[in-house]
């Protein structure tokens, strides 16, 4: 029953999150940080790998085709990579959807559109120390909730991923 | 030989360094000397006088450091005369990102006219022993005379970094008056988000 309560609980919370594709961008959803708790709750075999970034943080940017790698060659596997974004929600339809579009990202994006970060930040890991980029691993079936406060290249990435999905 | 030798060393002593996690609430800071954009050396000492010091990582590139530029000028005018004024120090590697060079920090203080202290961390000791992680990232420091200064709040300035006309929660503000009524400021720590402090490789 309870699982029955939070699967419809996450579906409810995802429904409004349209994949994007190559050949354009639709609104970018926006999340609150809850977010990240319901999709933790849920009973969900996938490895999230949720990579915090915004379109001014270089070295977010620098890393970003790593993840975008990662998405595709995981594809065929339960693995999905979501970029959320810390820019901030005022410039979302021009900022951040002109770089998704330049850049082509085939990953879904998401705005976390939160205030404050001494709220937020607690709430995502208690080891943030605030900088970005920072990511999430979440395989919520077992438990997993592996918080980075770094860069990543690919082959970290990949390693991570294997470890993981195993 | 000798670059392989060199090479190690400074691997370990930025591990190290790295490694070492800064200061807590109640710590006890040790002194330091950093040069300032006029060209003279400033020293935690010149301030022991004042009832403390805001001491803020910041820089002049990162979008959270120049969207707190105007309330961390604001803040010097209106806490030095109380008896705690700000001294920014900048301690990003001018080789990773130019545009935080001490050139451009002088060009930068001159042109915001600055009235407070912007110093250069060049080997980045400073931060290392602050435990600086990014920018902004604030330390008050109260004064506690011959025992010397003491961190009494360290995190954000306040709950609106990129919207200022949306702050609600004064965060350092409040820690500053809390000292000064000789409380203790709750939250004494808070988190804050900011650009990570660009570490020489």
């Amino acid at each position: 029953m309870t699982a029955f309560i939070i699967y419809c609980s996450l579906a409810f919370f995802l429904q409004g999150m349209p994949e994007l594709d190559s050949t354009g961008v639709q609104s970018i959803p926006e999340i609150k940080v809850d977010y990240i708790s319901e999709l933790s709750n849920s009973n969900s075999d996938t490895l999230y790998i949720l990579n915090f970034w915004a379109t001014w943080c270089k070295p977010c940017v620098k890393e970003l085709p790593h993840f975008e790698k990662i998405n595709q060659n995981y594809k065929d596997k339960p693995v999905k990579v979501i970029l959320i974004s810390l820019d901030r929600p005022k410039l979302k339809e021009t900022v951040l959807k002109g770089f998704i579009e330049k850049n082509r990202l085939k990953s879904t994006v998401l705005l976390l559109n939160e205030k404050d970060p001494n709220y937020f930040i607690p709430k995502i890991s208690d080891n943030w120390q605030g900088s970005i980029p920072a990511t999430l691993f979440l395989k919520p079936d077992r438990d997993i909730y592996n918080f980075h406060e770094k860069e990543f290249n690919y082959k970290e990435l990949k390693n991570i991923t294997n470890q993981l999905i195993n | 030989m000798k670059k392989t030798i060199i090479a190690f060393l400074t691997s370990v002593i930025a591990i190290a360094g790295i490694a070492q996690d800064g200061y807590k609430i109640g710590d006890r800071v040790d002194g330091f000397s950093l040069v300032n954009v006029d060209g003279k050396t400033l020293s935690l000492s010149d301030y022991n006088n004042e009832e403390g010091v805001i001491v803020i990582f910041t820089c002049n590139t990162c979008p959270y450091a120049k969207a707190y530029e105007s309330r961390i000028m604001q803040l010097d005018v209106d806490y030095r005369e109380k008896g705690f004024p700000v001294v920014a120090i900048n301690s990003n590697d001018p080789k990773r990102v130019p545009g935080d060079s001490y050139e451009n920090m002088k060009v930068r203080s001159k042109s915001k006219d600055y009235s407070f202290p912007y110093v250069y961390d060049k080997t980045q000791e400073v931060a290392h022993q602050f435990g600086a992680m990014k920018t902004p990232h604030v330390y008050l420091l109260k004064n506690n005379g011959s025992k010397g200064f003491h961190v009494s709040y360290i995190g954000a300035i306040d709950d609106s970094p990129m919207e200022k006309d949306e702050v609600d929660v004064k965060y350092l503000e409040s820690a500053i008056q809390a000292v000064k009524e000789g409380k203790n400021p709750d939250p004494a720590i808070t988190r804050a988000i900011g650009c990570t402090i660009k570490w020489m490789q």
